[in-house]
């Protein structure tokens, strides 16, 4: 009854409710001009700043998801290496929104390694490890039971313990995208990243230092790190993502001692298989030296997170 | 008064549900047909979507890597007329146009060397009156596979 003596109060207002959800959708919408909007002087409005509001346009960063992280260090030719993972263990500890955010990312990587090279247990283990992170930011329904029992049943199944990987992860990604918490999404995935990083500079064999393909992955990342920079100073305002980008900053100083080169793009279609390959030719120089910098950095940053 | 508190107490409530709801049709229709799109290859769990309106434009910056196949899946929901992306390179040189095939949800392709590109994004506007230009919802997302 008391339904029915709403719905005429509902059209009455309707008009007022809709331009209300437009103004609150063009908010949660996350186009990335506000701040500027903000700030302009309106007396000194001029013609540019209108350009730039009509250029207005969504933006979005986007890193290598932990499983595809996991997956190009194994690319590389990485072995498998438990001890250098993060411990379930340490999973109650983490009790921080910044703390569970980034190893909630740490979780997914480490997942997505041990699931890529068939380590059952660790991969269960792993996945209610990831499952405690997401519970603690009330990412709702990201993990459940019943994902848990979906990979105990298929323990043998790789291709779809990747499948039920991927989803968990777009499962968390989706949920705080449409619940307007983009600081925790870029710690998630600054977390796995940095795991990801951590794990290959840890492997590379350094008496094997020359045509080392997992070293070339490590300079590979100064192309995301750009990006990681990007995601971050978008959310720079939250006090947690303000230190790690102090941290990130530092890395870079690093990154930018490597020369990188690339040749001109050419794109080629190959009508058999529908696949375009964008060739091009990549130099880069990374000496023993840098290389020895860089690992250290990112064991720290590490080692902050874990911790 | 009375009439007035029931109608701010409406508002707010359903002005918080309208775009939450949006959002979550947005996730549904990444996860439930867009990923379809990306079958064989593997999703890699990373979430871009939004609403946009006939006209509107968005930007992707994404690294790809060598050794890697990838396909790009750019899919706008039923109401929105076609969706035109450019793959564009750190020179701003035009790698791949989907307008050149006839405007393809799908785009295949591998790298030499690995590259940082971007997806340029624009929903084609059909309607020359703005207050009838249709909105919806349009996902981006990425499936990966070794070569």
């Amino acid at each position: 009854m008391k339904l029915l003596s709403l719905k005429p109060a509902i059209f009455k207002y309707l008009p007022a409710i809709l331009f209300a959800g437009y103004l609150v959708g063009c908010k949660s919408g996350g186009n990335k001009t506000p701040e500027t909007e903000v700030t302009v002087d309106m007396t000194e409005v001029n013609q540019d700043i209108f350009e730039d509001i009509s250029e207005a346009k969504k933006i979005f960063y986007s890193l290598p998801s932990p499983l595809e992280t996991a997956l190009l260090i194994k690319s590389a030719g990485a072995t498998y290496d438990a001890a250098l993972l993060n411990p379930v263990e340490n999973a109650p500890n983490y009790n921080t929104k910044k703390s569970q955010a980034v190893n909630l990312g740490i979780y997914t990587c480490n997942l997505s390694f041990a699931s890529l090279y068939d380590q059952t247990q660790a991969s269960i283990n792993y996945m209610n490890a990831a499952k405690r992170m997401a519970d603690g930011l009330g990412i709702l329904d990201a993990i459940d039971n019943t994902t848990i029992e979906r990979l105990e049943e298929n323990v043998n199944n790789r291709d779809e313990i990747m499948d039920i990987i991927s989803e968990t992860f777009m499962n968390s990604s989706s949920f705080l995208a449409e619940n307007d918490r983009p600081a925790i999404a870029a710690m998630v995935l600054v977390g796995g990243w940095i795991e990801g990083l951590y794990i290959a500079t840890e492997l590379v064999n350094r008496s094997e230092f020359e045509g080392n393909k997992l070293v070339d992955r490590i300079v590979d990342q100064k192309l995301s790190l750009d990006i990681v920079i990007k995601l971050l100073e978008e959310n720079k305002q939250d006090a947690d993502v303000a230190s790690i980008l102090e941290d990130i900053y530092e890395l870079k100083e690093i990154f930018d001692k490597i020369k990188v080169t690339t040749s001109e793009i050419q794109p080629e279609y190959d009508e058999e298989s529908n696949v375009t390959t964008l060739k091009s030719v990549t130099q880069s120089s990374l000496s023993p030296e840098i290389f020895a910098e860089l690992s250290d950095k990112v064991k720290a940053i590490r080692t902050e997170f874990v911790l | 008064m009375k009439k007035l508190i029931q109608g701010i107490f409406l508002l707010s409530i359903l002005a918080f549900l309208l775009p939450s709801s949006a959002s979550a049709q947005c996730k549904g229709f990444a996860k439930k047909i867009c990923k379809m799109e990306l079958s064989p290859y593997l999703h890699d769990g990373n979430y871009h979507a939004a609403i946009l309106t006939e006209g509107e434009e968005a930007e992707l910056y994404k690294t790809f890597y060598s050794d890697q196949e990838y396909r790009i899946a750019i899919c706008g929901s039923d109401a929105l007329p076609e969706i035109h992306f450019e793959v564009i390179d750190a020179n701003k040189n035009v790698l791949y146009s989907n307008k050149d095939n006839n405007y393809a949800r799908i785009w295949d392709f591998r790298l030499d060397s690995s590259q940082q590109l971007k997806i340029a994004i624009k929903v084609l506007a059909v309607h020359d009156n703005p207050v009838e230009a249709e909105s919806g919802c349009v996902a981006i997302m990425f499936g990966f596979r070794e070569k």
